[in-house]
Order: structure tokens, then sequence, then C-alpha cells
């Protein structure tokens, strides 16, 4: 059987990396009593698959990972089953059942959304920043370094809006090997990223 | 006082400088949170290391049960932030906070340090300073929480006495109880610092030293060790529990990988086979043993509460525990088909180990430990860990046989009256051993052999015996590294300076008070670590004070010596310890204690206990005679006796 579970993970789990995340998974899942799945061979190692790594310090309300088991489980309550035995800042938000040989869901992401939360803004700042928006987005290109690569930032951005409350909006590629980082926009856009609260909200697959 | 929510908006803009920042932030599986506002007692549990080693440590771990489980009393953690960590905690001005709430340590009523080893010394004032706290006693009162500290290093508490309130000897299950209800009474009738210390000095096993007064002879060695006050005891004997409580099962479960991500179950508590250099095995006395079927259940218990991938079986001798066979084939039956890495770390060495280890394996593993602390049979009488080589070569093959490609063999050099010849020894074991290999494994097979260097430590035989020198120390392990030119033998060993400062504050006195603080002035912490190490701030702290560091560790003492830690009892006689030393230079061993009492003196300390207590889960002979005092054994712990 094969478990698809969306999940958010906040407060201090916000320091938890991605390979640490997929060992508390394990962790969940043989505290919730399941019947997880370990791959074959002398370091047999649980089947379980996060649809995408979230950096460091970034919230999310829109992870998601696949657990493999070895039988099949009753769906029914496995939700707050689940949720008794999640460390603080994870928040189990759906369970479902999905094909077992369904393609992973690395493989089919096709973009992240993230919303920012910025440091509050005066009236001016807040122009400022809405010309700075209006300018990387009329820019046929925005060429960029990252650990010693060059790359061109502005494809990688699909939308990047300023909302009222505040926060920015931003849609970004997240296919492999083209990947847009939020802190890379804001650091475009003039923004040290210490001071903010990027929280990823959605995950967008192809079909 | 910075206010939790305080803390934690300055942590999330540090947080991401710094390595590891999982560490920084709590939110484990299984922590406790009370109510802070609804609970009266509040105690800081501190582990003055990084959280990758901290958070693992069992003994806390008890702790923060027994005070958790108290309906007035609330536990919460806090460790040693990493050096870049510590730098931006300063900076930002926050100090060092629980990892439960947030709350500045200042705000505790009773800090509680656990110190096993000595070198976490600095570290503690480290943590004291970064709580914003005075870092001696004298200069704290009401306003600051309450300091204690236990663990192995305080059997000898003196070089710490100047910064610690109260010492808790021994085992920490009931005494913690009673260092409570002491707290509570003197918060509900305003104590003040003072008139709380002197309620302190009448818990049994907790030591104040500010009570205490030490007189030196001319040529630095203690003359007298007194009580100043009427009440406090000449001599603090330490606490243990007659049985074995209930162990843990709710460990903390960290969200960042560390060094020991595992469910420990302690099956065994004390060691009866009397290794001389062996200190956990000489203070640790009574042998307890928990029963088969409590093992198992908790092992059960605690791998549902945690979800952990590993189970340690923790003794100082698994071998010994009386039902060794039957405990294996029990956890190997239950636990079997779970995908699980189980350990039962210190086996004889014996062919039946290889049989046990083999048993609970459940993936393939390369390594294989022994240790056989020592490679000349001369040696090994003089430390009383006797094997032949005919035994350590019979494993080995059969280890080598079974599969298992790398041998780990841990030695010591170091220890009283080793010449060369007892140094080339463990080569030539080394060789010997790769020789068995080869003709099993050919070039497969492999020797790694550890070399730690002996430190002299208190409330052992060898506690009057003198360590070698750094030059000594190098030209020994010069030989092994001359010796063990094979690329399938890798050999490690400690540095000197770490040996060396490990054995000042082994046996040091209250004078290393001044020693400790100037080190760390100067820059000294994280001292277990090499890589941080600051030797030089150390012998700067030692010419500073006038003090010569060699008196502490090269020179042999008396017989007749008071020791600065005479006035600590962990229930052994110094007269059965000098008898063992004596019969240590004549290379005499004595025989595993369970086939024969040799009057070590815990039996007669605990009288008392082991007749309200009797059954064979406590290997000392039963007590049925009635209660009568034993003015021999009062009279020799006396400090200033014999």
């Amino acid at each position: 059987m094969r478990l698809r579970i969306t999940f958010a993970k906040r407060g201090p789990l916000r320091y938890t990396g991605h390979l640490d995340l997929q060992r508390n998974w394990e962790r969940i899942i043989r505290r919730a009593g399941l019947p997880l799945a370990y791959s074959q061979g002398f370091h047999p190692h649980a089947r379980i698959q996060l649809a995408a790594a979230l950096p460091l310090g970034f919230a999310s309300r829109a992870e998601i990972v696949d657990i493999f088991l070895t039988q099949p489980v009753e769906l029914d309550h496995l939700k707050e089953k689940l949720q008794a035995v999640c460390p603080a800042g994870l928040e189990i938000l759906q369970v479902e059942a999905v094909e077992e040989n369904a393609p992973a869901l690395q493989t089919r992401l096709q973009a992240a959304e993230y919303r920012v939360t910025l440091p509050s803004l005066n009236a001016d700042a807040q122009r400022e920043l809405r010309q700075r928006i209006a300018g990387l987005l009329a820019a046929p290109s925005l060429p960029r370094q990252r650990r010693g690569k060059d790359y061109d930032l502005r494809p990688l951005i699909h939308e990047l809006r300023w909302l009222e409350d505040g926060s920015l909006f931003m849609r970004l590629s997240a296919v492999e090997g083209a990947t847009g980082r939020p802190e890379e926009v804001l650091d475009a856009l003039g923004i040290p990223w210490e001071e903010t609260l990027i929280e990823r909200i959605r995950l967008i697959f192809t079909e | 006082m910075l206010t939790p929510e305080q803390i934690e908006t300055r942590l999330h803009r540090i947080l991401l400088k710094v390595q590891k920042p999982g560490r920084y932030v709590g939110g484990e599986y299984n922590r406790v949170v009370k109510s802070w506002e609804d609970t009266p007692l509040k105690v800081a549990l501190v582990f003055p290391d990084i959280y990758d080693i901290g958070v693992s440590n069992v003994g806390l771990k008890i702790l923060y049960d027994q005070i958790n489980q108290r309906p007035d009393a609330l536990a919460e953690r806090a460790y040693a932030p990493w050096v870049d960590m510590e730098a931006e905690m300063r900076r930002a001005g926050i100090p060092l906070y629980s990892l439960e709430t947030y709350h500045p340590l200042a705000a505790f009523d009773l800090i509680g340090f656990s110190l096993p080893y000595e070198t976490l010394y600095t570290n503690t004032l480290n943590l004291l300073d970064l709580a914003g706290l005075p870092l001696r006693s004298a200069d704290r009162d009401e306003r600051h929480p309450l300091i204690i500290a236990g663990g192995h290093a305080t059997t000898n508490p003196e070089p710490m006495h100047a910064f610690i309130d109260a010492f808790a000897i021994g085992e920490g299950e009931e005494i913690i109880h009673d260092i409570l209800n002491m707290l509570r009474r003197s918060k509900e009738q305003g104590w003040s610092r003072l008139e709380l210390l002197r309620h302190l000095t009448q818990i049994p096993g907790l030591y104040v030293p500010r009570f205490y007064e030490v007189a030196y002879f001319e040529d630095g060695t203690v003359r007298e060790i007194r009580p100043t006050l009427p009440e406090a005891p000449k001599v603090i004997t330490k606490r243990i529990v007659a049985k074995l409580p209930p162990p843990p099962t709710r460990f903390i479960v960290p969200n960042v990988e560390t060094v020991h991500n595992r469910v420990s179950v302690e099956i065994m508590r004390g060691c009866t086979r009397g290794c001389r250099f062996c200190h956990a095995g000489m203070i640790v006395r009574p042998v307890r043993e928990r029963r088969v079927e409590e093992i198992v259940q908790a092992a059960e218990e605690a791998l549902q509460q945690t979800g952990f991938e590993e189970l340690a079986l923790l003794s100082l001798s698994s071998s010994d525990y009386s039902h060794i066979v039957e405990l294996v084939e029990a956890i190997s039956q239950r636990f079997h088909d779970r995908n699980l890495t189980i350990s039962l770390p210190s086996l004889r060495i014996e062919t039946v180990s290889v049989d046990l280890t083999e048993k609970l394996k459940q993936h393939r593993s390369t390594g294989f430990t022994l240790a056989p602390e020592a490679a000349s049979e001369r040696m090994r009488r003089i430390i009383n860990k006797y094997i032949p080589d005919e035994q350590i070569l019979q494993t080995v093959r059969e280890i080598y046989r079974r599969g298992w490609t790398t041998i780990k063999l841990y030695f010591i050099i170091g220890y009283p009256s080793e010449t060369l010849e007892d140094v080339q020894a463990i080569a030539d074991l080394c060789q010997r051993v790769l020789a068995e290999g080869r003709k099993v494994l050919g070039m497969k097979a492999k020797v790694h052999a550890g070399v730690s260097t002996f430190v002299p430590k208190p409330h052992t035989p060898f506690q009057w015996a003198s360590c070698d020198t750094i030059e000594q120390i190098l030209a020994k392990q010069d030989l092994l590294k001359r010796s063990l030119r094979d690329r399938n033998i890798k050999l490690s060993w400690n540095e000197p300076q770490e040996t060396l400062l490990e054995a000042w504050l082994s046996r040091g006195d209250r004078r290393l008070a001044e020693v400790i603080e100037s080190a760390w002035r100067r820059g000294a912490r994280f001292d277990a670590w090499g890589e941080q190490r600051n030797f030089q701030a150390w012998m700067e702290a030692f010419a500073e004070h006038g003090l010569d560091p060699a008196f502490y560790t090269h020179r042999p003492r008396r017989a007749d010596e008071v020791f600065p830690w005479d006035h600590i009892s962990v229930g052994v006689r110094k007269s059965y310890l000098f008898q063992d030393f004596r019969m240590s230079l004549e290379g005499q061993s004595r025989i595993d204690c369970r086939q024969q009492c040799f009057a070590c003196g815990i039996l007669p300390t605990f009288t008392d206990l082991r007749r309200q207590n009797p059954g064979d889960f406590w290997k000392c002979p039963e007590v049925k005679s009635p209660a009568r005092p034993l003015p021999v054994l009062q009279a020799e712990l006396t400090p200033s006796g014999a």
C-alpha cells in the first residue's frame, strides 16, 4: 500500500533539514505502528519519498510524502493516529491511498508557490518595493550567480506579486535542474531574507 | 531578564547563521512541557557538552522523568551551544535558555549539571556565564538558582567546589526528590541562601563544599578536611537505589541526527570484575540486575514510543549479567523482524560472546569490538583483567570465521610499572590477531587498535599511582606507530595533552578551582574536543596561581596520604583499595567477587538497605544478622584518620 500524506512543517521543525525530516518520517510511521516497507539489500532503508526538499528555515503548509507499506491499513482515523505521534511543528493535513506504482512525485513536480512575510514597510518603502517588482518582471533576463554557477533567474519566476497584507506571493519553477529559489528572488529585490519568513504554500504537479 | 518570546524572536534572527540550528530549538517528540505558571519548582537539567552528545544521556533522562512526574515540579533541558552559536548568542544578547519553553536559565529554581567527565569543567563555567549567573557559589544568593552537579566526575568534587553549591554523590533517582522537597520548604519559609545550604547538608549523599575547610602540609598535600558546621557530616557517603527502578522509555527523539539515536536499556548497574584501572567498576558498586522480562518489556515500550531503529542493552560488563543467554534469546525472538540494530557492548573476550552478538545481529555489520586493555600477561595481572592470549586468539578466529572483517581492539598504555616491552606486546598482539584474520579472510581482514592513555582515578586502587609524562606517552605512542605499519591495521590514540588535562582534574584539589577559572578566562572550553583544546591557556593558568601541574600527575602518592576526596565515600574502603594496589604491584590478581566476597566495604556501608532488599538481583551476599554499628568502618572513613 502507498500512502500519500500532505503536511505542514513549521515552528521548531523549520530547522530540521531534508534528510533529517526523512528520518523523522520513518520514526513517525514506526511509532504509529504501521508496517513500513524497506528496500532489499545489506543496508535496507525505509521506502519514504518526500516530494520536494524544503530548504532549512522555510515553513510550509503544503509538503507531501509518499510512504510505502507492506500491508494495507485502514484509512479511518489514520490522520489522527499519525498526528498523535508527530513532533511539534508537524501537522498532518491529509492522508490518502494512491496507486502503488504511480510515478514518483519528484518527477512530476512543476512549480512551487511561496508566501513571504516581510518586516513591516511604510508607504514609501511599499511603493518602492512594488516598483522593484515591476522592474524585475519587466526585465528580459536576470543573470545571477549561485554557488559559482551562472544562471538566469527570470524564466524561473512564473509569478511575483505584492499582497495587501504586506507579504509577497511568488510562483517559481520547480522542475529538476531549473528550480527557482525564493531567497534568490528576495535578494534580487534587495530584501535580506534572514529578516523574512518564507512559507511554501503549494506544490504544483503535472497530471 | 528576557522573556521567552523575546528570546525566541532574537533566536530566529541568528539560527540560520549557525551549523545545525535544529540543535537549538527543541520541539522533539517525547519532550515534556509543563505549565510554567502553575508549577512551583522549576529545574533546568544541563549537559555541558553539545546537544548531539547530551540529548541521549540516560542519567539526565532518568532525572527528567523523575522530576516531571512530580505535580509540583518541572524539568527542562539545556546543552552547550557550539562555538559558532555561542558567539551569535553573545552578540545578540541571548542568555542560555531551556529548549522546552525558551526560559532563560536564570529564571529556574535549580540548575543541575551532569558531570560525567572532567573535560566538561570549563564548559560548565562557560554556561554559568552564558546564563548571566555569577560563577562562584559565594557570589550567588537567593535571587539565583541553586546550582547542583552530579555524575561520575563528582566523586572528586574538589576542583569544582567553588562553582557548585552542592554535589549529589552517587545515584540520583532518590536524592533529587530530597533536594526538591528541601527547596520547596525553603521557598515556603523564605530561607536565605545560607539557611538553604545549611539544610541541604542534612540530605544524605549531598555535599555542600562551602561548609568544609581544607588544611595543607607544606609540600602541598592535604593535612585535613573538616566540616565547619557542627551538623555537616564528616564523610559524605554516596546514595544508591537498592533496586533499580523501571527504566525510562519515553526517550527524547531528536529532530536532527545526533551521536546516539537509540533506545538504551540498562540491564545491570555495577560490575564485579574489579579491574583496577576502572573508575566505574569501583564507584558503581554493588551490582544490581534487572529481570529479563522487565528489560524486554521496557525495550518494547521504548521502541514503540520513539520509533528508533536501534536498541542498546547497557551495562559495564554484559557477559556477567546472570541471565545473559536467556536475555539475548528473548530479545532476538521478540525483535528479529523489525529492521533494528541491536547492540550488546562490553562483552568478555570468549567465543560465547560471538554467539551472543551473532544472535542479535540483523544486518551485516563489519566491526567487532574487544577490549583486552593490556597485551602482556604480566600487565593483565597488574590491572586485574586476566585473559590468556590463547583465549583472545581463539575468540578472534571465531569472529573472522563468522564473517566480521574488522576487529577493534581497545588497549590502554601508561599503567603503573609499564615498560616499553608491555607496549610492544600491544603491537605484537595486533599482528597476531591480523594473522588469524588473514588465515580466514586473506587481505580482507582488518584490525583497528584504539590505544588510549591511562589516567589514575580517585576511589580506585591506582589512585596512589603516578601518571606518565608527555615524553613517556609520546615514546610509547611512537613505538606503536612504528610497529604497526600495516595497511590493514589502523591505529588511533589520544593526544597526550588531553590525557594530562584529565589527569590533573581527576585527582585535583580545591586549589584547581582557581586554575579552572583562569583557564576558562583565557579561552579554554570544549576541552574534550581536540580542535578546540587550548593547552596553552591551562599552562598559563597553572603558572598564574603558582601551581605545578606535575604535582597532580607525576607524583606517586604516599601510602598514608590524605586525598582531597577522602571525605567522599563511594562505599569502598580506602584500606581495601590500598591492599588491591599492593597486590597489583606484586602481580597478584583477584577473581570475580561474585564468587568470593573480598569485603570491599560496600556491604557494610549499605547493610540496612541490603537487609531490607533480600534476593539475588543484588550480587552481594545477603545480610541476615540484626543491624549493628560498624565502628571500624566509621573510623577508617574519617578523612584525617588511619
